[in-house]
This record gives structure tokens, C-alpha cells and sequence, in this order.
């Protein structure tokens, strides 16, 4: 069940792009697109522009050149009402978090719905508790994110960015600085999600495991040739990529380049 | 029916029952609408059983299982039961228990008694004066330190603060400070002209200003500039752990930025308070012109009226305030708690306690003065 089924083709598509800071660009002549119900993996060394490519594709940077389309309307450049209703259609995990420190957990989930929907409060509260459960936090529902861990909030971040349950969702590093066992569980929440719901990923993560569990298809940046080195389903690359940091990084070799 | 909306029937079954028929599209949208409607059946229906029938949902997403859940977890005999779910939400009701939601989240904190909270008060005002008589032990240390360790002070960090607290401050201080001798002028020789006596205008304006107004109006924007900076940046450092960063390093925190800030700060505020004072008897030459006495005439009175001493008293007054106003501003910074918002309580705390000691410690040196007889 795609979130919106008048679209046909490519969730989002990236034509072009090219991104920088300053008129320097950082990556040049992106392109590719994401498909309705697929997980769609950003992958790169550090520093090689994974955050600030999702934040193109969310809308908040504006590229040097070339577009990204989401459900087939132009993000870039939009603006208004238009603009509105195509942020409405994704949730994003910050790689920080971003949650607002002056709210508890449950508050911070139930912004987007207060925004957003006409539920009554007793609802807003239980829909927020459900997604808090989802991600394992049942019982903070109370607690100020200062009070948990870092991985605590970043599943938080998560439980806020699926408020809406919306058809896309942009996660940036969801699993760092979690524990193998809840990194698992939160993989089994994205597939069973995307399973059910036909919803779409774009995540930024290195963790191997856990790339080779939910990815469909990978890209991989590079910052010195600052394009796409390789792409493609994560067992292909594995076995067949060109390029030798692409193979070491599936074979998990120490590199001196991460 | 609605392809794209949700609906919700009802039909009668046995035994007075009811039977629940929810389908179509549940999503955060569309439930907005069914969720009253169903809580009322379920209301007029208070005692029969009712079946929930799933059969017909087309899309259900969070918020249509949260819907769902929360009729199945209304204690009521009979329960409510769900059936004909198609698989798909079968597969998003799995995760939830809803016998376990009917219980409200566990709170936070359990209340506390009025005594409770009063003896934390106490307690926490007892823990403050603690923690206030051991920074100020320990910073006078790390001062002594420095004096007789010249070598080992971070100068390029002190001369970066002093030109921030010091040499950006100079227009808002000049501002006040000219506005201030205007009016102080102004006010006076209003009054002053009834009997003539404008010419003592300059003396009272001199008084005034080298002994009270500039040192006192130097240190309350310096309160409002620079302690609430100190303690933003202390604070967000400590928010940041990069004061536990620091001190396992082995570096101590407030050698290395309280010290630094202390010194700018007894460096910067005697100069600032002379530049107010200079600033403001220049805004009541101004006035004194345009009631015909002239500068020369203005300079000799106050040379004659204001000795050296007033002006010595006013700067080490100002220069305490400066060491006081530094302090309570890098002391808040170091107390803030975890969070964004603590950094802020951090500021707005570090501008007040700066007022307050720089008003209170004014009065103290207006009775040793007297005493002394300066
Ligand atoms: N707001 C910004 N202004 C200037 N440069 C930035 C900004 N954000 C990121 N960069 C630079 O862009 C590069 C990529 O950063 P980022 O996208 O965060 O990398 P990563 O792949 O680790 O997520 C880095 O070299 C970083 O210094
Ligand atoms: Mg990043």
C-alpha cells in the first residue's frame, strides 16, 4: 500500500544534484531513485557527505544544481502550501536526535499529531505511546531526553519521526551507539514497517549487519571523486565491486580511508 | 463509501449485542473522526457484549491500531472482541498488548509532600552556599596561583575575553554613560538656575559620577554583557561534557577558564568605569554650554571639586565589582545542569546574582569609605 497511489514510479528521485557549502561542491551530478517499499542505504567514509545529501533530499539545503522530486512533485525550490504538503509526506531521525529538550518523550512525539491531526488528546497520548512502545521505550514516557541515554534518544527520534506514520522515512545513522541486541530489534521494526505498511527507507548507517539485513540497495560516496562509487544490492557489491575500498568496506577490512 | 476515508457501522446481534464494523482507510486523518463515534457505542452499549469486525480495513497504519487498541483495552465485562482481522493488521496488533495499556504510563516522579519539598528547598539552599563558599575558596587559589605563576596563564585567552567584555562593550557604555552625565546635568541645572548656582552643577555631576553612577553603571552592564556570557559558554561547555573533558585531560576548569575570564574582566572594568566617567562629564559639559558656562569654566570647577581619592575610590570599587560580576558569571556557568534549557536558567541566574552582589557590595564600601573618611 504506497502512501500515495496516484504516483506511479520513483518515491523520490534525485537528478542531477550537485551540493556543497560556499560554491564548493562536495558532490557532483547525483543520480539516483528511490522506490516505493524499499530500503535505500547511503553508505560513505565520514566526512564524505551522507548527512548533508539526506538533508538535500529532505529539503533543507538548497543544491548548487539539479532537483530532488518526492511523490513526483519538485521539493526544491517549493515553497508554501505546496512545499507543506510534501514535508508531510516523510518523518526524519536527525543524526543527533533533535529532540526538544524542554519536552518529555511522550510531548515530543505528540507534536507532529497536534500539528497535524484533529485527535483528541486521549488519542494523541495513546498513538504516542504505541510509537514509543514500538521502539522500546515504554515506561519513559515522562522522562526529559536529558535524563536518558544517547541511544535512548535516537529511538525517541525515531518514535517522533513515525508520529504521522509517514510513507518515507529519512533515518541518519539510526543505530550508532546502540547495543547489537536493540540495533537488531530496531531492524526488525524497519523491515516488519515496511512490510506491512509498504513504507520507504533512506538510511544512513554503517553498521554491516544491519545493512545486509534491511538493505535493498545501496549507494556508496566518495569524497575524493565526489560521485557515486558504487551501487547496487549489498551481497553484489560484496562479491562483485570494482572499486577495492567498496570490496574491503562489505569484507570488512580495516581501511585507512574510514 | 469512501474509498480514500474510514467508516464505521454498527448492527445488532445477539443476546442485545452489538457488533462494531470498522473499515476503509485508518489512518491519523480519518480516525480523528471515527474515534468519538466509536467510544459512544461502546458507552451505550455498557453492559451487552461487543464484537469489533475488522474485516473491511483497506490501510491501517499507527494510528488506526491505536484506535483499535484502545477499544480492546476499555475494562468493561464483557470485554470487547476483535474479529475478522485481516493479517496485515493482525501483524501491527502483535507487538502491543493492550491489556497492559490500560494502565496510564508510570509517572515520572511520585508527588512529594509540601514538608518534603520544602526540606529540599532548604537543603538545596544549604548545598548552594556550600558549593558558593568552596568555588570562591578554590578561585582565589587558582588566582593566587596565577599571580605567582604569571607563565602559566592562558594570556591569549584572557586578552581574546577582555577585548570581547572590554573593548566591544565600549559603545553601549559610552552610550549610557553620555547619556546619563545629559541628563544628571540637565535635571540639576534646572534646578540650579533658580538660584544661579549652575556653575555647582559640575561639582555634583563629577561627585556623582567618579564615585556612584560609573563605577555602578559599569558594573551593571557588564553584569548584563559578560557574566551571562561567562556562563553561557561554561555552561554549554559543561552541557557538551567538554568540562569532563577537561578535567581528565587533567586540566583543571577553572584554571583554565575561570581564571582567564577573572583576569580580563579586573583588567577591562576599571578602564571601561574611566572611560564612562570621562564620557559622561563630557555629556555634562555639553549641557553646561547651553547654559552659558563655558568648558573652561567647567573644567576648572571639577578639577577643584573632585580629588584624586574620589576617583581611586570609584575605580576599586569598580574593580571588586569586576572580580564579583566574573565570578558569579563562570560559578553559574559551572553549576548548570543537563539540557539545552539549563543553559539558559544559567544566564538568566548568572545576570541576576551579578545585580544583586554589585548593589550589595555598594553598600558595603559606602560604609567603609565613611569610615575612613574618603
Ligand atoms: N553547514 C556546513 N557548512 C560547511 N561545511 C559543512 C556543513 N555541514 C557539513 N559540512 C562539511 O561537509 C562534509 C560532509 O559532512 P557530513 O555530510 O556531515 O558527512 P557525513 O558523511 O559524515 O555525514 C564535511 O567535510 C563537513 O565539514
Ligand atoms: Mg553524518
Amino acid at each position: 500500500m504506497p502512501a500515495d497511489p496516484s504516483h506511479t514510479g520513483p518515491v523520490i528521485q534525485v537528478q542531477d544534484l550537485t551540493l556543497g557549502f560556499g560554491g564548493r561542491p562536495l558532490l557532483e551530478g547525483l543520480n539516483f531513485d528511490v522506490h516505493a517499499g524499499e530500503v535505500f542505504v547511503l553508505l560513505g567514509g565520514s566526512g564524505s557527505g551522507k548527512s548533508t545529501l539526506l538533508k538535500h533530499m529532505i529539503g533543507l539545503y538548497e543544491p548548487l544544481a539539479g532537483e530532488v522530486r518526492i511523490g513526483g512533485e519538485v521539493l526544491t525550490g517549493s515553497e508554501g502550501a505546496a512545499r507543506r504538503r510534501i514535508l508531510r509526506r516523510f518523518g526524519v531521525m536527525y543524526q543527533s536526535g533533535a529532540l526538544f529538550g524542554s519536552m518529555t518523550l511522550l510531548e515530543n512525539v505528540r507534536l507532529p499529531l497536534e500539528a497535524y491531526t484533529r485527535l483528541s488528546r486521549e488519542a494523541m497520548d495513546l498513538v504516542a505511546r504505541l510509537k514509543l512502545q514500538l521502539v522500546g521505550l515504554a515506561g519513559f514516557e515522562h522522562h526529559m531526553p536529558a535524563e536518558i541515554s544517547g541511544g535512548m534518544q535516537k529511538r525517541a527520534a525515531i518514535a517522533r519521526a513515525m508520529a504521522l506514520d509517514p510513507g518515507i522515512l529519512f533515518l541518519d545513522e539510526p543505530s550508532a551507539g546502540l547495543d547489537p541486541v536493540t540495533s537488531a530489534d530496531l531492524d526488525r521494526l524497519i523491515l516488519r514497517l515496511k512490510d506491512i505498511l509498504g513504507m520507504t527507507f533512506v538510511v544512513v548507517t554503517h553498521e554491516l549487519p544491519s545493512i545486509f539485513t534491511i538493505a535493498d540497495r545501496v549507494i556508496m560516496l566518495d569524497r575524493e571523486t565526489r560521485g557515486i562509487i558504487a551501487r547496487g544490492a549489498p551481497a553484489q557489491l560484496r562479491d562483485h565491486a570494482e572499486h577495492p575500498w567498496v570490496r574491503r568496506f562489505f569484507n570488512r577490512e580495516a581501511t585507512e580511508a574510514a | 463509501m469512501d474509498r480514500q476515508g474510514g467508516h464505521l457501522e454498527t448492527a445488532a446481534a445477539g443476546e442485545g449485542g452489538c457488533i462494531l464494523r470498522l473499515g476503509g482507510r485508518l489512518d491519523a486523518y480519518t480516525v480523528a473522526d471515527l474515534w468519538p463515534r466509536a467510544l459512544k457505542v461502546l458507552e451505550t452499549h455498557r453492559e451487552t457484549p461487543v464484537q469489533l469486525d475488522a474485516g473491511e480495513v483497506t490501510y491501517c497504519d499507527g494510528a488506526g491500531v491505536a484506535l483499535i487498541l484502545d477499544l480492546l483495552r476499555r475494562p468493561r465485562t464483557p470485554p470487547v472482541t476483535l474479529v475478522n482481522v485481516p493479517d496485515k493488521v493482525q501483524r501491527l496488533l502483535d507487538p502491543f498488548d493492550a491489556a497492559a495499556l490500560a494502565a496510564p504510563p508510570p509517572p515520572r516522579a511520585p508527588r512529594q509532600g509540601v514538608r518534603r519539598r520544602l526540606g529540599e528547598a532548604i537543603q538545596g539552599l544549604g548545598q548552594g552556599l556550600h558549593a558558593q563558599v568552596t568555588f570562591i575558596g578554590e578561585a582565589t587559589a587558582a588566582l593566587v596561583h596565577a599571580l605567582l605563576h604569571p607563565r602559566q596563564v592562558r594570556w591569549g585567552d584572557a586578552v581574546l575575553i577582555a577585548r570581547r567584555a572590554g573593548a566591544d562593550a565600549l559603545p553601549i557604555v559610552g552610550l549610557i554613560a553620555l547619556l546619563l552625565g545629559v541628563i544628571l546635568a540637565f535635571q540639576s541645572a534646572v534646578a540650579m538656575k533658580q538660584f544661579g548656582a549652575e556653575i555647582f552643577v559640575a561639582n555634583l555631576v563629577a561627585l556623582s559620577l567618579l564615585r556612584e553612577l560609573g563605577p555602578l553603571m559599569t558594573a551593571i552592564l557588564l553584569a548584563g554583557r559578560s557574566a551571562s556570557a561567562f556562563a553561557a559558554e561554561i555552561g554549554t561547555m559543561k552541557v557538551n561534557e567538554e568540562l569532563d573533558a577537561l578535567t581528565t585531560m587533567g586540566l583543571d576548569p577553572l584554571r583554565f577558564l575561570v581564571v582567564t575570564r577573572i583576569l580580563a574582566a579586573l583588567l577591562v572594568t576599571p578602564l571601561l568605569t574611566l572611560f564612562a566617567n570621562l564620557v559622561g562629564l563630557a555629556g555634562a559639559a555639553m549641557v553646561l554650554l547651553t547654559f552659558d558656562i563655558p568648558l573652561v569654566t567647567f573644567v576648572n570647577q571639577v578639577s577643584q571639586s573632585v580629588s584624586l581619592t574620589d576617583l581611586a575610590g570609584g575605580l576599586v570599587k569598580a574593580t571588586v565589582f569586576g572580580l564579583l560580576v566574573a565570578g558569579v558569571g563562570c560559578l553559574r556557568g559551572l553549576q548548570t545542569r543537563t539540557g539545552a534549557a539549563a543553559v539558559g536558567e544559567a544566564t538568566t541566574r548568572a545576570v541576576v546574582s551579578a545585580i544583586v552582589l554589585i548593589v550589595a557590595v555598594d553598600g558595603v564600601f559606602a560604609v567603609i569609605y565613611f569610615h575612613l573618611g574618603i
